[in-house]
């Protein structure tokens, strides 16, 4: 029977949705990175000397770093068959009238308005929302908040940029944030002066283009004082993307007494590689919220990070995994004690089947002179088949005495009994089936907005279709 | 028109076992029947058996439901064709919400009905829904709360049975197996459950209610009762036999089946 997300699964994207013509309408660098690549990419966005040093820099840090010993097997990985630049055109990329009926089904059945169908097929090199977008930016503009490109910020706003980026996470944090370093490409910049909060969640796609939702999207977001935001980043429908490696960068300054929410979903085509470093420093009495949603992609290495700073400061991060055939979701979370008198939490709800392999992999750290700390860790895996895999790598580094460190761990499976109680009432056993999925993850997805939080469950529901037997 | 579950002859067992070894009953809409016996009778497997729970294997026999076959099929499809089975130990389902869910169960069972009609399917709209909802749970005297909490998560025995019966009354079976409703609950509940029981049962609605004690069939008052003893049906007869029953214990139908395989009491 046929899965409405997994039709095309077993083709090259490549073949299908490649460029129709390499010439006229992209221009890309050509394949594989190297400093003089490095140099070309600065070059065509016009950048200050200082970040084209700073890519230099971290490009040669790339190069002499290795690859990491640990996490989801990265041997597929070609670094000398990638294309590092492509610079999106405004001309359409393919025709809606070639996009396979399963896409404009799976659009359908997630209610995905229109106008961003064409944009998520590849259709449309841009989303159409200047309406919505311009009204917005007019009340954001007044409050003396940011919201743009990185690339923009690094034109219009150098000074901040360059006092926060990389401050972080610096290049030689790991070879993936080095070659991210190097290569950065679009991302959001957000800045919140002191005071502010902004009530509607920022959204990427409000500002979306072809390039932002890119291979190494560099984000950048400082909340002063006092101020709040929430960005959503990501969507669950699902993208088609022919680059296969997705690393991307995300630094987050949260100044005392501010709060930031990022929550991210992601559904990249299964044959991506999609290896993020996302960290944020929480200083005093911040509060740092990562909702982290990964349904797609073929590897996905991502463990939202806060270092908690100083006193007061407080750190969440609730992740959700789904691993169907084929796929990896490494994922799971780290909290940096420095300061005492802090506190952090985190759940991991993760979710294997088939040959699929959903992993919790977390740090709790608690450094000398950090007491008083309160940690909760809490993983739950729920395993759909006999087959499906699920595995724990938690790790704690407690340094000091007097702190409440908690870490519970369950894993699960389907029930019989819970199947043949919903089954008897009327339900199909994939609706059973999707009914306790949803209720697994319930407690993670009421923080999400509203409409995210509706597509995830449908989402869900679709992978559940024709897949059981 | 009345339908009747019909069971002939029906063998199951279950990891080898045999635990019915023979059941023939007829339960027809406009009925009350009860079913009772002693631990181990087999009482629960039967109405697993009914719904088409996967551990319990049919080695012989039929069940018919208005003249179809419903062993050949899934628990779904028995429930869409109208049958009920409210469970003793309820199962718990955490993060799903009592309502959230039974507007799935509704729609999933319209769904198959439309298909197999032939007919266009019509989804039952949230105001439909939460109209019809509100309705059934102030007959059951239920808090309008209660919907939104987890299904029979953190519920007491008393609000489990109740919410079986909620969902009895949303789903609007035409046969509703009653597995040992009645235990757990203390007399106020008994009589609550036992009053939303009397109002959904009518002309186009039987019940099969399995009970080990005499107490909600002062309530829920049956025309027939039938005795299962290690598998069978040892004993049948009217009403007056749960009070037999109630005064003799059941050793007194097994030294009764010493004299005869099946009797009809009378009087």
């Amino acid at each position: 029977m046929a899965n409405a997300l997994n039709f095309n699964r077993r083709e090259s994207y490549l073949e299908k949705y490649g460029f129709h013509d390499k010439n006229s309408y992209v221009y890309r660098t050509e394949k594989g990175v190297s400093s003089r690549i490095v140099e070309e990419i600065s070059g065509l966005k016009g950048e200050p000397e200082w970040m084209r040093n700073f890519r230099l820099r971290s490009y040669g840090i790339f190069e002499k770093k290795s690859m990491p010993g640990w996490g989801a097997d990265l041997s597929g990985l070609r670094f000398d068959d990638l294309y590092y630049y492509v610079k999106p055109s405004d001309k359409k990329g393919r025709n809606w009238d070639e996009v396979p009926e399963k896409v404009k089904l799976t659009f359908e059945r997630l209610g995905i308005p229109e106008a961003e169908r064409k944009y998520l097929a590849g259709v449309e090199a841009q989303y159409d929302s200047e309406s919505v977008y311009s009204s917005l930016k007019g009340i954001w503009e007044k409050l003396g908040v940011i919201f743009c490109s990185t690339d923009e910020a690094l034109k219009k706003y150098p000074d901040i940029v360059r006092q926060y980026f990389g401050t972080v996470i610096p290049p030689g944090d790991n070879k993936f944030a080095a070659l991210n370093s190097a290569v950065w490409s679009g991302g959001s910049f957000i800045y919140v002066p002191a005071g502010v909060k902004v009530e509607i969640p920022l959204q990427a796609y409000f500002r979306i283009n072809a390039e932002s939702a890119g291979q190494f999207e560099r984000t950048l977001i400082i909340a002063e004082p006092g101020s709040f935001v929430h960005y959503v980043e990501g969507c669950t429908a699902p993208v088609y993307s022919t680059n296969s490696l997705h690393s991307a960068v995300v630094e987050i300054v949260v100044k005392e007494g501010a709060r930031v929410r990022y929550t991210s979903i992601q559904n990249w085509s299964d044959n991506v590689y999609n290896l993020v470093t996302k960290r944020a420093f929480a200083y005093k009495d911040a509060t740092m919220e990562w909702l982290d949603g990964n349904l797609g992609s073929k590897v996905t290495m991502k463990y939202p990070s806060i270092y908690l700073m100083e006193k007061g400061a407080r750190g969440e991060v609730l992740s959700i995994a789904y691993a169907g055939n084929g796929q990896h979701q490494d994922a799971g979370g780290k909290a940096v004690h420095i300061a005492p008198y802090t506190s952090s939490r985190i759940v991991s709800k993760s979710i294997s089947k088939g040959t699929g392999r959903s992993s919790y992999r977390g740090l709790v750290h608690v450094r000398k002179g950090a007491h008083h700390v309160k940690s909760k860790v809490r993983c739950d895996a729920l395993l759909l088949d006999d087959r499906a895999r699920s595995d724990t790598y938690p790790v704690m580094e407690i340094n000091e005495d007097e702190v409440d460190i908690g870490h519970e761990a369950t894993v699960s499976k389907v029930g019989d009994e819970q199947l043949f109680y919903l089954t008897s009432r009327g339900l199909t056993e994939e609706e059973a089936t999707a009914v306790i999925v949803s209720g697994f993850i319930e407690p993670i997805v009421k923080q999400l907005p509203m409409e995210y939080a509706i597509e995830l469950n449908r989402l869900i529901e679709l992978e559940m279709e024709g897949s059981v037997g | 028109m009345p339908k009747t579950l019909e069971i002939r002859k029906l063998h199951v067992e279950i990891e080898g076992r045999e635990i019915i070894k023979g059941v023939d009953l007829t339960v027809s809409t406009g009925e009350i029947h009860a079913i009772m016996g002693p631990n181990g009778s087999g009482k629960s497997t039967l109405s697993y058996s009914i719904l088409g729970h996967p551990d319990y294997a049919v080695t012989q026999g039929e069940v018919l439901f208005d003249g179809e076959n419903v062993l050949d099929m899934k628990p779904d499809e028995r429930a869409a064709k109208g049958l009920f089975l409210a469970f003793q130990y309820p199962v718990e389902v955490p993060g799903v919400t009592l309502a959230s869910f039974l507007r799935t169960a509704v729609n999933s069972i319209r769904k198959k009905q439309a298909r197999w009609g032939g007919q266009p399917l019509k989804e039952i709209s949230a105001i439909e829904f939460y109209k019809r909802l509100e309705e059934k749970m102030n007959l059951l005297q239920m808090d309008p709360s209660f919907a939104q909490r987890y299904l029979n998560e953190g519920f007491s025995g008393g609000e489990k049975k109740r919410a079986e019966i909620l969902q009895m009354a949303m789903l609007s079976p035409s046969i509703a197996i009653l597995d040992e409703t009645d235990s757990g609950l203390d007399i106020d509940a008994l009589r609550i459950v036992s009053d939303g029981v009397n109002a959904l049962y009518g002309p186009d609605v039987g019940l099969l209610v399995i009970t080990h004690y005499q107490r909600i069939l002062r309530y829920v008052q049956p025309q027939f009762v039938h005795v299962l003893v290690d598998g069978r049906i040892a004993l049948s007869g009217g009403p007056e036999l749960a009070e037999q029953l109630e005064e003799h214990g059941y050793d007194w139908v097994k030294d009764q089946l010493g004299e005869s395989a099946v009797t009809r009491q009378n009087g």
